[in-house]
């Protein structure tokens, strides 16, 4: 029961701030908030999703952190190698 | 208990949701326990559609019944299924329907303007698919028997000429063809009733495929082996049972299965495979490869099919499997429906 | 940004399984168990294996919540429910597991009023809209979901819902990869931390495995991108001697946790002294019960339960392969009297039991492998 998934606040319920309407790819459900009640969440943000409940709020910073570091493997790689062919002997680590 | 009649080989103690869910279940029952009383030991692959000679003239039967829960639901209702189910059955089995015949089972209690609207509906339909509904016949049960309505149909019409629909005419490189998104009408049930609180702009697609089963037959011609309407199962377990009948591989290609974004979230959220989800306006045609391109062209020429699409082929392996292959070289066995993840959607 | 469909881009992937191959020693066979369930089917759905070297193997942990519960369990719920006046909600996953007389589904077929439900509030809804009904939410689920059930049971109270109470399965995860790490036979050399778990539980509570275990363990998400980047840092860890907790779902798990969801859990549950799991047998302090503050929602305290323990059959391995010792094919019933439509044991009913996941999406492609090129 590890399923979940991430939405976005599009709606919080004027008549019970706990409640929001999150949107997943266009469907809309009404979700808990209880569990987020330190981060103060607003429209627009992406939470995760689990049985109708937020469980966490979304960091997009953290996400395009995490892309940019996988976009990177292949260029160290090249460019490390780029800079052993300068023969400055440069140890080869786990990568 | 062990029946006298050989090749019983049904051996559920009861009947349960999953008998009619079209998947795993559906297909034991039929073979195991209606196919060897019904229809003997000589009786050959089932499918949507029989063809059968009427005084020396070929033409095709079907019947289906509709049990859907709600009635209206975006997009159409229980009469419009009722029409167009039937229509599509014969069209993917190469017959262009002629005439319906419809039995109404009503819950006492209904409300006559809730019967009108579906009589309506059904007229309506099938002014749009181009048949006569000739007769019919009318029980009523007591209340809290029938939940509200059900609907029997059963079609007859003309086999189309040149084509030669069977699993044995299915070959390694034959191109497998999708008239368009998947999982709309099962994800639309599911909504409608209610009780996941889900809210999406989704709706039915129900409609007569016959003029698009049409335009690929004229374009194709005897390079058609093989058609099926995905309702209950989905794509995946239309494609097992013709993997299963052909004893080859249906392989496809993940990226090219259409899906709408609402179906998709839907999917997601409920742990469902959209290649499961029931459709009622959708068909699958195998194609030899030589015809695909002309075949596409004509679907996608006619109004209704621009969405149409090559998702995969037919190859000698996995045999009896179906394989779905993603961009990055990953690949999954999709198999058919097991169990009865959304019951009563048809 | 969607958080989904950019966590599967094919060239990335296609990058990063390339980074796995160049780090991965080719003298050596890595064993890194993912503990979580949704990682199992994770795997299995985007055919990660297909991927990876074959010197690394994933070996599946018990980190499914249906796949541990004893049958007992299923029993002493659908007794509660026997009662004309409850009505049985429950996760879809749970409703086409085995019970000694049947599965919940089956129940219904015979009559019994079992009603699937997305969420514990929609139960909860459920209670109020019968009023003269009980409803009983059967709650299984690690802390991923424990803390909802809690806020629910909080609400209930608020609410002064009489009508509605929970029977407690709901486990927690440190004691299972302890269970594993002291079993004897199992050689693992790392571990794929459960995402969700930890986006409330922290990253800290796996501290010993890396520092008194001497294992690495990254913390994961659950798209392709996920799970071959936490094999990386694996990998870079092993290489490099390392043995450190890191957290490669940055996204969505804080260091500390949810602060707010260990409070609404530890309000309403505490540890039960020792719980069964099938398979691993009795584990201490591994299950959580509703407190006494809230007896009158706990199903157990409201409702005679016959606490029957009920044996697996004996043919049935489903312990061996929830460790991790046996792989679903190894079992003697897979795919012969133990299969996804008649499941013997949980493992195969579950979407994310390593049978089933197994069973739906590979076991075929092994008997072809020999002639399938892999692109």
């Amino acid at each position: 029961m590890c399923l979940a998934i991430p939405g976005k606040i599009v709606e919080v319920l004027a008549e019970n701030p706990d409640l929001a309407v999150v949107d997943v790819l266009g469907v809309r459900r009404k979700v808990d908030l209880g569990l987020l009640q330190d981060d103060h969440l607003a429209t627009g943000d992406w939470v995760l999703i689990h049985v109708g409940f937020a469980m966490s709020k979304i960091s997009e910073a953290d996400a395009k952190d995490q892309l940019r570091m996988l976009t990177e493997f292949g260029e160290q790689q090249a460019a490390m190698e780029e800079v052993r062919g300068y023969g400055l002997g440069s140890s080869e680590g786990g990568g | 208990m062990a029946s006298a009649v050989p090749g019983i080989r049904f051996r559920d103690p009861q009947i349960e949701m999953a008998h009619g869910a079209g998947g795993i279940a559906s297909r034991r029952l039929v073979e195991g326990l209606f196919a060897p009383i019904l229809f003997g030991p000589e009786g050959g692959p089932l499918g949507d559609a029989s063809h059968v000679s009427v005084s020396g003239t070929r033409v095709a039967i079907t019947t289906d019944s509709f049990v859907v829960k709600p009635l209206r639901f975006p997009g159409g209702s229980i009469g419009d299924l009722a029409v167009n189910g039937t229509v599509n059955d014969l069209a993917v089995s190469g017959a262009h329907a002629e005439t319906l015949v419809v039995s109404y089972i009503l819950e006492a209690g209904l409300p006559t303007d809730v019967l009108e609207a579906e009589v309506r509906a059904m007229a309506d339909a099938a002014r749009r698919a181009g048949v006569i509904i000739a007769g019919g016949d009318t029980k009523v049960v007591e209340h809290g028997k029938a939940d509200r309505m059900y609907i029997t149909t059963a079609g007859i019409g003309c086999s189309m000429p040149g084509l030669n629909i069977a699993p044995n005419t299915v070959r390694p490189g034959d191109r497998i063809l999708l008239s368009g998104p998947i999982g709309d009408h099962g994800i639309t049930i599911l909504l409608a009733r209610g009780e996941l609180d889900l809210e999406a702009d989704l709706c039915s697609d129900t409609r007569s495929i016959l003029p698009l089963v049409e335009a690929l037959v004229n374009a194709a011609g005897s390079g058609v082996h093989w058609m099926r309407d995905p309702t209950r199962g989905g794509v995946a377990t239309s494609l097992n049972e013709l993997a299963r009948d052909c004893r080859l591989g249906v392989v496809l290609a993940e990226d090219r299965i259409p899906v709408r974004d609402a179906v998709r979230g839907a999917c997601e959220l409920l742990g469902l495979d959209p290649l499961h989800i029931a459709n009622e306006g959708q068909f699958l045609a195998v194609v030899a490869a030589d015809c695909a391109d002309a075949a596409l062209g004509a679907l996608r020429n006619t109004p209704g099919g621009e969405n149409a699409v090559v998702i995969g082929e037919v190859e000698s392996q996995p045999a009896g499997s179906v394989l779905v292959t993603t961009l990055y070289g990953g690949s999954r066995i999709v198999d058919m429906l097991v169990g009865d993840p959304l019951p009563r959607i048809c | 940004m969607r958080f989904v469909d950019e966590f599967r881009q094919p060239g990335l992937i296609t990058k990063t399984a390339d980074e796995i191959r160049r780090l991965a020693n080719p003298d050596r066979h890595y064993r890194f168990m993912e503990v979580c369930g949704g990682h199992t089917h994770a795997i299995y759905r985007f055919g990660l294996k297909d991927l990876l070297p074959p010197n690394i193997e994933l070996v599946h942990g018990p980190g499914c919540p249906v796949c541990v519960l004893p049958m007992g369990r299923i029993d002493d719920g659908l007794s509660i429910a026997q009662r004309s006046d409850v009505i049985f909600t429950a996760f879809g996953d749970m409703m086409r597991v085995p019970g000694t007389n049947g599965s919940p589904l089956e129940h219904k077929a015979r009559g019994m009023d079992v009603r699937i439900v997305y969420s514990p509030s929609d139960a909860l809804q459920l209670a109020r809209a019968n009023p003269g009904k009980h409803v009983m939410f059967f709650a299984i689920g690690f802390e991923t979901t424990a803390p909802s059930t809690a806020l629910t049971l909080i609400r209930a109270k608020q609410e002064g819902i009489r009508n509605f109470s929970v029977f407690s399965n709901h486990v927690t995860i440190i004691p299972a990869i302890r269970a594993i790490l002291d079993s004897p036979d199992m050689r693992i050399d790392a571990f794929i931390g459960p995402g969700h778990v930890s986006s409330v539980i922290g990253c800290r509570p796996y501290g010993w495995i890396a520092n008194n275990e001497g294992k690495p363990i990254v913390v994961a998400g659950f798209e392709p991108l996920d799970l071959l980047q936490s094999i990386v840092m694996l990998l870079r860890q092993l290489n490099g001697n390392e043995r450190k907790v890191e957290n490669q779902y940055k996204r969505v798990v804080p260091w500390e946790g949810n602060r707010a969801a260990l409070k609404a859990m530890a309000e309403v549950f505490e540890l039960r002294p020792y719980f069964e799991w099938r398979g691993l047998g009795f584990i201490s302090q591994s299950a959580l019960r509703v407190r006494e503050t809230y007896a009158e929602w706990d199903s157990e305290q409201r409702f005679l339960v016959p606490g029957v323990r009920v044996t697996d059959p004996k043919a049935a391995q489903c312990g061996e392969v929830l460790k991790g010792v046996l792989k679903p094919a190894q079992c003697k019933l897979f795919g012969k009297e133990c299969t996804p439509e008649r499941p013997v044991g949980a493992l195969m009913v579950s979407s994310e039991g390593s049978c089933a996941a197994y069973y739906n999406y590979e076991h075929r492609k092994a008997a072809v492998a020999a002639t399938v090129p892999v692109a």
